[in-house]
């Protein structure tokens, strides 16, 4: 086994008390001392200080050609509008292979001279290659290596980053903006992955824990783990790379057609020209049958990623399968999301979950189970 | 009071062992969310799965550390499961047995011996 990666935290990290894991070849913090649950609710009810680092962060640039050749370019990869992302403004996208399934998700930024792209860990090295190879040999791919990433998450996040950088309030949900902290450039993005208002800091790895241990001596703040990560991501109802999204589910089977600007569908002024439309623009006209769901477990047995999905509670009729679930904090009860095959299965029909030989019902619901609150305008 | 290499302890009342989860046990699986317990009357063999015990992050089983039988179990932590991260080696045992061999209880660990194992 190659060792694992540490980011520029991991100091910072031990003297928390964080309890480690390997997650996609980094040794990260799954929880600090306070444990998931109470890490989960407190990043809910004032804000929470997150390591990101392990993603991988994309610097996408030319030496001789504009911006708008570069947004050109990149639409022949990406399904979403990146012409018409205007600078110091970021938004959710993906690249999807040929067959329509998706290499990663991710989220871009128009930052003026450049393209940034945050990428996942584990699919950093193929996002990369596969950037590289089919991009114009004019445009510059670049994983940077130099810049930690930093999630603030959490109402309280604007009072407390603000406190060291600056005045925020005029940036609203996906904006982007330069700030200066001790002579080097934060590169700050109100977004983030908890489904609430935050932000996202990409900065030099050197100014990395000073920063941190500025931000962690504020009032209202505590660091927060992979492990409460995951189940504030899931409560939103937001995907994560490599269990709700993968190779072979399409974004529209997944439920991320909104994230296709209507310019990049059927009948739109730049309509497909991507990899992957022909399956992609199908799919938006005709609904596919296999689907991106949520569920309740009915009783109080979490139905985790893996879990299989039956119309009966014998195991004869397969219809899905469940991709994340877990306990929710927020709601005190267990929530699932996962896949429903509607070839093999009527909404009318009942539900069950197998989990070590049992069967358990669960109930269709609506995503998200807990409501975002981001800052828009 | 006695423990097992799982990180179970054991308190015997006659012929009767009440079973539960050390506080070492507790802490490192985290927020306890659900419990599910044998049935009274399950004959069990050691190293048998015999309680299904979820966290907030994972699930995993809880061991029978001996052979013997299901006699009692605490409805109580079902309903509350956090009760064991709160209280794990009182309030919140887990089941009740009857053992198939009284002795074997005397090859378990002692509480220094235990200290030691999670050292």
């Amino acid at each position: 086994m190659t060792e694992l990666k540490k980011t520029a935290l991991y100091d910072l990290h031990r003297s928390l008390g964080a309890k480690a894991i390997p997650f996609a070849g980094y040794k990260m913090p799954v929880n600090y001392p306070l444990g998931i649950m109470k890490e989960h609710l407190y990043c809910r009810k004032s804000a929470g200080l997150f390591d990101v680092s392990h993603m991988g962060q994309l610097v996408i640039s030319s030496n001789t050609q504009s911006m708008q050749f570069i947004a050109t370019e990149l639409e022949k990869l990406l399904p979403i509008d990146v012409l018409g992302l205007g600078k110091d403004r970021q938004r959710y996208g993906f690249l999807p292979n040929k067959e329509g399934g998706l290499i990663d998700d991710l989220m871009i930024s128009n930052r003026a001279d450049h393209y940034f792209v945050v990428i996942n860990a584990s699919r950093k090295e193929i996002d990369f290659k596969y950037l590289k190879e089919n991009i114009s040999k004019e445009i510059d791919v670049d994983l940077i290596k130099t810049r930690a990433l930093i999630a603030i998450q959490g109402p309280q996040s604007e009072k407390i980053l603000s406190s060291q950088i600056g005045e925020l309030s005029s940036l609203t949900y996906l904006d982007v903006k330069n700030f200066s902290y001790k002579g080097e450039t934060l590169w700050v993005s109100r977004s983030g992955y908890t489904g609430q208002d935050g932000f996202e800091i990409s900065l030099p790895n050197s100014l990395c824990e000073v920063f941190c241990k500025n931000i962690l001596e504020q009032d209202g703040i505590e660091p927060i783990g992979l492990g409460a990560r995951d189940t504030l991501r899931l409560e939103c109802g937001l995907c994560l790379y490599g269990q709700d999204l993968n190779e072979t589910i399409t974004p529209i089977e997944a439920g991320l057609k909104w994230a296709i600007q209507k310019v990049r569908r059927a009948g739109g002024e730049r309509e497909g020209g991507f990899v992957g439309q022909k399956k992609i623009l199908k799919q938006i006209e005709e609904q596919p049958y296999f689907k991106r769901e949520a569920f309740f477990p009915d009783g109080k047995a979490p139905l985790r990623s893996g879990t299989k999905l039956f119309s009966d509670d014998k195991g004869k009729n397969e219809i899905g399968m469940i991709t994340s679930g877990g306990y929710s904090p927020s709601l005190e009860r267990p929530i699932s999301m996962g896949y429903l095959n509607y070839n093999k299965f009527n909404v009318d029909e009942p539900i069950f979950g197998e989990v070590r030989n049992k069967f358990f019902s669960v109930t269709l619901t609506k995503l998200p189970f807990v409501p975002t609150s981001f800052k828009r305008n | 009071m006695k423990f097992t290499e799982e990180h179970e302890w054991l308190e015997s009342d006659g012929d009767i062992v009440k079973v539960g989860i050390t506080e070492y046990a507790a802490e490192q699986l985290g927020d306890i969310v659900f419990i599910e317990l044998p049935d009274i009357g399950t004959s069990v063999t050691k190293g048998q799965e015999i309680v299904v015990i979820e966290s907030v992050k994972a699930a995993s089983d809880i061991l029978a550390p001996l052979d013997g039988e299901i006699t009692e179990i605490n409805n109580a932590i079902v309903d509350d499961p956090s009760m064991v991260n709160n209280d794990p080696t009182g309030e919140a045992w887990f089941f009740k047995m009857s053992l198939k061999n009284q002795g074997e209880l005397d090859g378990l660990m002692s509480e220094d011996e235990y200290k030691k194992h999670i050292e």
